[in-house]
């Protein structure tokens, strides 16, 4: 790409990309939905039901997202990708710490595997999230 | 990055000329990392062993830091923030946002974990305890402002950071992000307060 002149910056603040950080906010509120609810059950295991809608729409959400990223040209992937792995490795260890937590306090079985699902996709829609909201105003690669 | 450098950028930007010159902007606070793995380690053991002091330490030092600096930073350094001219705040935030990034994540999982132990302990977390009401409903104001501080807060804390790396950052867009940063953190300044309530409530009945 070639350089852009440096009061382009403004293009960046106005050019029309698709909801990515909307949708991973979405993404991100489902689960934790689910994870309230689920929480909000210990230590008996609860109707799953509701919680494996939330994931499943959550899980949903962020695949559509990845979609739409991917198809992304002119982005500024080098810096969305640094950022990305910075906070996949803080939420990874925020992830890790909830699951340690639950696998504790016994929490056992199909409620143990909807728990650790909604923990992956919740440090997968934040990196994504955070990662996409710096990319957008940085000059594309 | 000295202090001459930004101080001159910022006294050029007030003149009207250009934006400041990009500066050395450590966006995560490498030295802290030791500190949050020590403390994140300690509070594996205190879990690990049941300690009722430590998590309760853990829970009341966390929570209480969490909701100060989120009254503080709401209600306090938020209108001031406003008030200041845009190269003000980016002088601000470069030295503000970085610390942010690593403390309040930090507050936050140590106290919910702490927290939902000591729920399992004092038995609140039992939903036929009569207390579980109140358990949840600290769980659903910490959803809340978790949407708003992950979702809004923290890319806008995050943007800036990176526009004040560029050789020209955009003035306009900072102020805008920094708008957006002013007005969430007033948001979870005020939800901290339900968190009060909720929380002395559980302490004392």
């Amino acid at each position: 790409m070639t350089e852009a002149p440096v009061s382009g910056a403004g293009d960046t603040m106005t050019r029309g990309l698709p909801p990515v950080a909307e949708m991973a906010v979405g993404s991100m509120a489902l689960v934790i939905v689910g994870g309230i609810y689920l929480a909000s059950h210990l230590p008996k295991p609860a109707p799953l039901g509701p919680a494996v809608g939330l994931l499943g729409a959550a899980a949903a959400l962020l695949l559509a997202d990845v979609a739409l990223l991917s198809r992304l040209r002119d982005f500024a992937w080098e810096v969305f990708f640094r950022v990305a792995g910075w906070a996949l490795a803080a939420y990874v260890v925020i992830a890790g710490m909830l699951e340690y937590v639950f696998v504790f306090d016994h929490t056992r079985g199909s409620t143990l595997v909807v728990i650790t699902l909604m923990l992956v996709v919740f440090a997968l829609a934040i990196p994504l999230l955070f990662a996409f909201s710096v990319a957008r105003y940085q000059r594309p690669d | 990055m000295s202090e001459v450098t930004v101080d001159a950028a910022i006294a050029h930007t007030n003149d009207g000329g250009p934006p400041p010159a990009g500066r050395a902007v450590q966006i995560v606070p490498l030295r802290g990392l030791p500190i949050v793995a020590v403390v994140l380690v300690a509070l594996v053991v205190a879990i690990a062993n049941n300690q009722l002091w430590a998590l309760d330490f853990f829970h009341v030092v966390g929570g209480g830091l969490w909701t100060g600096i989120d009254l503080f930073v709401g209600f306090i350094v938020g209108p001031i923030l406003g008030g200041l001219s845009i190269p003000s705040r980016m002088e601000f935030s470069i030295r503000f946002m970085p610390k942010m990034l690593i403390l309040m994540p930090t507050l936050v999982i140590v106290t919910l974990t702490a927290g939902l132990q000591l729920a399992r302990h004092e038995g609140y977390i039992l939903s036929g305890n009569p207390h579980h009401g109140w358990v949840v409903a600290s769980m659903v104001v910490v959803g809340v402002m978790a949407v708003i501080a992950i979702g809004l807060l923290e890319p806008a804390n995050l943007a800036v950071l990176f526009e004040l790396k560029k050789p020209q950052p955009n003035g306009e867009l900072i102020g805008r992000l920094m708008r957006r940063f002013i007005y969430t953190a007033g948001i979870t300044g005020a939800m901290q307060v339900a968190t009060l309530v909720i929380m002395t409530k559980l302490a004392t009945s």
